[in-house]
């Protein structure tokens, strides 16, 4: 079947079997590789993407349901070289050790701030409570994304911080 | 000895820096310390490259038929509809394999392992047969369409009866096999411990059971093997932790000469001894490629996961504690049963059966000591040393942490005071511990003292009576545990005779930027960071302008890889020696140049300098221009600022720590909330604080899991009851708390740097002083011991009187 969505900003158009999952879309049709897969029965949330702002699990979406949608990876979250906070406050504060489920955590932690701005931690806890992290104990993610929402600027705000000091 | 650059005592909880202020200052120490890691950049864009991101021209995909029951023969296979369907290229059998002698391979403990089954199915889960298809859909459909016929047989499942006379005979493709007995193992002194129990006032026994649990890193194993028929060479990209070793045992198995095997270690999701192994996958894939002439990929998913590769524990110890009425110590034994599943592929030292179990007399001194092991066959997964176990610390720090609140609950003692009252003191290092180990540092009591300070233990105990007072169920928990770490010496410790030692190769480049090549593979330790750190410190260069290579046999000397928490420990001695090494060689270069003696010259991190002039230098960068230019070299240099080394331990480092653990028990649903978790931890020298940091927070949450939530279950008939997320369960952001931490130094006196390794401390330490939480919590009801996974389920049948283990 033919599918045709936007992802991470631009249209794209494949012929798929319809019952393509979508992870699989992203990392083979597309060659994004940067969305992982961890399991079979949508526990992990290495899959995860961000379908019309939402977080989703895409190994539990067929492509073909995101047919006509807009799709966000890790990859996109990256604008004209200057990173997302969200990317920022995963380096600042060592949000990440194997990197494996870091773009799913990337992507849950973005769509957290874009709905709520300023989050405690508890509602950081529960935002990522669908996916798991075997390296890193989570609080250094917890604080990753705290570091996002007081920094709402990003990396220049590193900059300007150091300026200052 | 290089002396860090933080204070050696001190506490971490909670957000230290707003940002990194060391990357952005200028003027920062060159060394040890609080580094962003040199990964991220690309993690964080989603351009980290691990193996199922490996794709190639004309890549085929390979797929696994497991085994539905767990013992049975096999009395046919019928793969004619799978070869007919579309896309699929090949189906392979074990059958297909004998000629090629790939049926069966060794395994990491001299046993042999089959790759596919050709005579019975041992595991449910076993590999059966592998076919090759154009795309992962095509290979998994056609899996369904092969037909093969199985005679059931009894299962062997509790391993309490594997050893009974009538129990079935696993392994009869072992000529004489007629019992399911692999080994049996001991140390220390067993006629000097009978003698001490029987002049104690005291002695206490337990059973405690470590269940199955398994690593189950988020990325699963996989290799994409790529084999060129004319010039003979395999390039493969495999999810390994031991690149080198690998590609040594796959070139003596497959006959392709080992120069003619090119092993790449990509970007690895995550290992916890999980890819130390060499899985039948990794083989079908080679041998996939070279049947259908295009590279194979091969990736389990989930359920093969925890189903068929490296499980870990699955010890039942049986342990005896003698002492005398006010508290001292005198003996300890541990008598274990041991599950080592279907194939005995345990990945340890040869020597070492029972990995490092001889840590099990733990921080303490005793008058004797003796531990024995007796290993068994079960229809069950093979495996057994991964998931951070350091070699089976996990087993034996467990163990005596259990048994020592064990005897303080016997002796109504305040658990902390009879650790505090029979720890090893300071002065008694170099510490023999009686089983066959020599500690090499530790300052057990300060480490103690300053973990019970930053938790408020007094204030803790006050807030238990009131609590209880209430009918409250609070519990806190210690663990004192002491590691060793960072195998060998190569003379007592080998894998599959590869003695266990590491290289280092470091190259000054002319612009005075360096490259460091190293054997050992990260799977998310931070060693392109913390290796360039090293060599920072020892010799000026920032961190940045220096690359550090790894995971990839064409491009790394030989060593033995990432595991037992020994990348630190012995690659990190290797670089900081091969720096060195270098550095002496720029003295002479430098001498030269400033037309000097290199006995006149003096060190500052960067630079020689003369001595009572410290502006007649040069710094390492000059020198390295120079050693590429024109001048004429002093006598015995040949130009280039290269060196290289092979780093042989003289022993284990032995980090240790001190672990407290604040539990809440609900009263009516037995469910465990751990409230507060503070780990304080020596590892000897700090290479960077926020690393260090990292994998203590993992490991304490790997701890949580195995104590609360993680366990690989059997039924009776050998069906594995754990074999997917929903149900092995992991711990999410929720069933965790914010990690306390804090540190003492105790630096190793034999690691060139100080430096012990971290990798798997909380792993080893964190378990027993949650399930120690939940015994003190319940004790006012009379509970003496609880085993692990501490369900609600499972307490609340200890709350009832009827605690049963596990397995
Ligand atoms: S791959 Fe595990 S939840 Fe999607
Ligand atoms: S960083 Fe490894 S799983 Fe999260």
């Amino acid at each position: 079947m033919h599918v045709t969505m936007s992802v991470n900003g631009e249209d794209v158009a494949k012929d798929i079997e319809p019952r393509t999952l979508l992870v699989h879309f992203i990392r083979d049709d597309l060659g994004l590789t940067g969305t992982h897969w961890g399991c079979d029965t949508s526990n992990c949330g290495t899959c995860v993407v961000s379908l019309d702002g939402t977080p989703v699990k895409s190994c539990t979406v067929l492509a073909a349901m995101a047919d006509g949608h807009a799709v966000r990876t890790v990859e996109g979250l990256e604008t004209a070289g200057t990173l997302d906070p969200i990317q920022q406050g995963f380096i600042e504060e060592h949000g990440l050790q194997c990197g494996f489920c870091t773009p799913g955590m990337l992507i849950t932690g973005r769509e957290l701030l874009d709905r709520n701005p300023h989050p405690t931690e508890l509602e950081i806890r529960e935002a990522i409570s669908g996916q798991i992290c075997r390296c890193t104990g989570y609080a250094t993610i917890v604080r990753a994304i705290q570091w996002a929402a007081d920094h709402p600027a990003g990396a220049a705000a590193v900059e300007q911080e150091t300026v200052q000091s | 000895m290089t002396l860090v650059e933080e204070p050696l005592v001190g506490a971490e909880h909670g957000r230290l820096h707003d940002h990194n202020p060391a990357a952005a200052d200028a003027d920062r120490p060159i060394g040890f310390g609080r580094l962003q890691r040199k990964e991220d950049p690309r993690f964080i864009r989603g351009q980290g490259r691990y193996t199922d991101d490996v794709v190639l021209p004309g890549m085929l995909h390979g797929a696994i038929l497991r085994a539905p029951v767990a013992h049975a023969r096999i009395v046919s296979i019928d793969t004619s509809e799978a070869l007919s369907r579309p896309g699929v290229r090949a189906v392979l059998t074990g059958k297909d394999l004998e000629p090629l002698k790939l049926a069966w391979i060794p395994t990491l403990s001299y046993d042999v392992q089959a790759v596919l089954a050709t005579d019975k199915v041992r595991f449910q889960g076993q590999e059966v047969a592998f076919v090759i298809a154009d795309d992962r859909y095509a290979a998994r459909d056609a899996l369904e369409s092969i037909v093969v016929d199985y005679d059931v047989l009894p299962p062997v499942v509790d391993l309490r009866h594997a050893l009974d006379a009538d129990a079935p005979v696993i392994r009869d493709d072992i000529e004489g096999r007629a019992d399911n007995h692999i080994a049996d193992w001991e140390c220390g002194d067993e006629a000097a411990t009978r003698a001490v129990f029987a002049a104690a006032d005291v002695v206490v026994a337990q059973e405690i059971v470590y269940p199955r649990v398994h690593p189950a890193p988020m990325e699963t194993c996989g290799a994409v093997a790529d084999f060129n028929a004319v010039s003979g060479e395999l390039t493969l990209y495999e999810t390994s932790q031991a690149p080198h070793a690998h590609r040594t045992i796959i070139a003596m198995v497959s006959g392709i000469p080992e120069h003619k095997i090119h092993l790449i270690s990509p970007d690895i999701g995550g290992g916890f001894g999980n890819k130390v192994g060499i899985y039948p996958g990794y083989v079908l894939a080679i041998v996939g490629s070279i049947v259908t002439g295009h590279p194979v990929k091969w990736m389990e998913d989930r359920s093969e996961n925890l189903m068929s590769t490296s499980f870990a524990r699955d010890y039942i110890m049986q342990g005896e504690i003698a002492a005398t009425k006010d508290g001292r110590l005198l003996g300890i034994r541990a008598n274990v049963l041991a599950d080592h599943g279907a194939f005995n592929g345990t990945a340890q030292p040869t020597k070492y059966p029972a990995g490092f179990f001889n840590l099990f007399p733990g921080s303490y001194t005793w008058d004797a000591v003796y531990g024995k092991v007796t290993s068994v066959y079960t229809n069950k997964a093979p495996g057994g040393v991964a998931y951070a176990c350091s070699f089976r610390v996990t087993e034996a720090s467990y163990f005596v942490e259990r048994m020592i609140d064990r005897l303080a609950l016997e002796l109504k003692m305040d658990p902390a005071e009879l650790r505090l009252k029979n720890f090893i003191r300071p002065e008694q290092f170099p510490y023999d511990n009686k089983a066959g180990f020599e500690y090499d540092s530790g300052q057990y009591e300060k480490t103690m003292r300053h973990a019970m300070g930053l938790i408020g233990y007094d204030q803790l105990r006050q807030e238990q009576v009131e609590k209880r007072a209430r009918g409250e169920l609070m519990g806190i928990g210690i663990s004192f545990f002491t590691e060793g770490v960072g195998a060998g010496p190569r003379k007592h410790m080998d894998i599959l005779g590869l003695g266990m030692a590491d290289g280092a190769e470091l190259r000054i480049h002319p612009t005075g930027k360096a490259v460091v090549r190293i054997s050992v593979q990260s799977q998310g330790q931070a060693h392109e960071t913390t290796f360039a750190q090293i060599v920072a410190e020892e010799i000026g260069i920032p961190p940045e302008d220096i690359e550090v290579v790894h995971g990839d046999t064409d491009r790394t000397p030989f060593g033995l890889g990432t595991y037992g928490s020994r990348s630190t420990p012995v690659s990190g001695a290797a670089v900081a020696l091969v720096t060195r090494k270098v550095r002496d060689k720029a003295r002479l270069i430098a001498a030269a140049m400033l037309e000097t003696r290199p006995e006149d010259l003096e060190w500052a991190k960067g630079r020689w300098f003369v001595k009572g002039d410290p502006t007649a230098s040069r710094t390492i960068q000059e020198i390295a221009m120079a050693a590429h230019g024109t001048m004429e070299l002093p006598d015995g240099v040949d130009g280039n600022l290269d060196a290289e080394v092979t780093y042989d331990p003289p022993n284990l480092t032995y980090p240790y720590g001190a672990y407290f653990c604040v539990t809440d028990i609900d009263r009516g649903t037995g469910k465990v909330t751990v409230r507060r978790f503070l780990a304080v931890d020596d590892c000897g020298t700090r290479i960077n604080p926020m690393v260090i940091e990292g994998q203590v927070h993992g490991g304490l949450t790997d701890g949580v899991g195995m104590a609360l939530m993680e366990i690989i279950e059997f039924d009776p008939e050998g069906n594995n009851l754990g074999g997917s997320f929903m149900d092995y369960l992991i711990p999410t952001a929720m069933e965790v708390p914010d990690w306390e931490t804090g540190f003492t130094v105790t630096p190793s006196p034999h690691h060139p740097i100080g430096a012990k390794g971290i990798g798997e401390s909380a792993t080893v330490g964190s378990p027993a002083a949650i399930v120690n939480s939940v015994i003190d919590a319940l004790s006012p009801l009379g509970v003496t011991g609880i085993d692990m996974p501490c369900t609600p389920g499972r307490v609340w049948d200890a709350m009832q009187g009827h605690a049963t283990p596990p397995i």
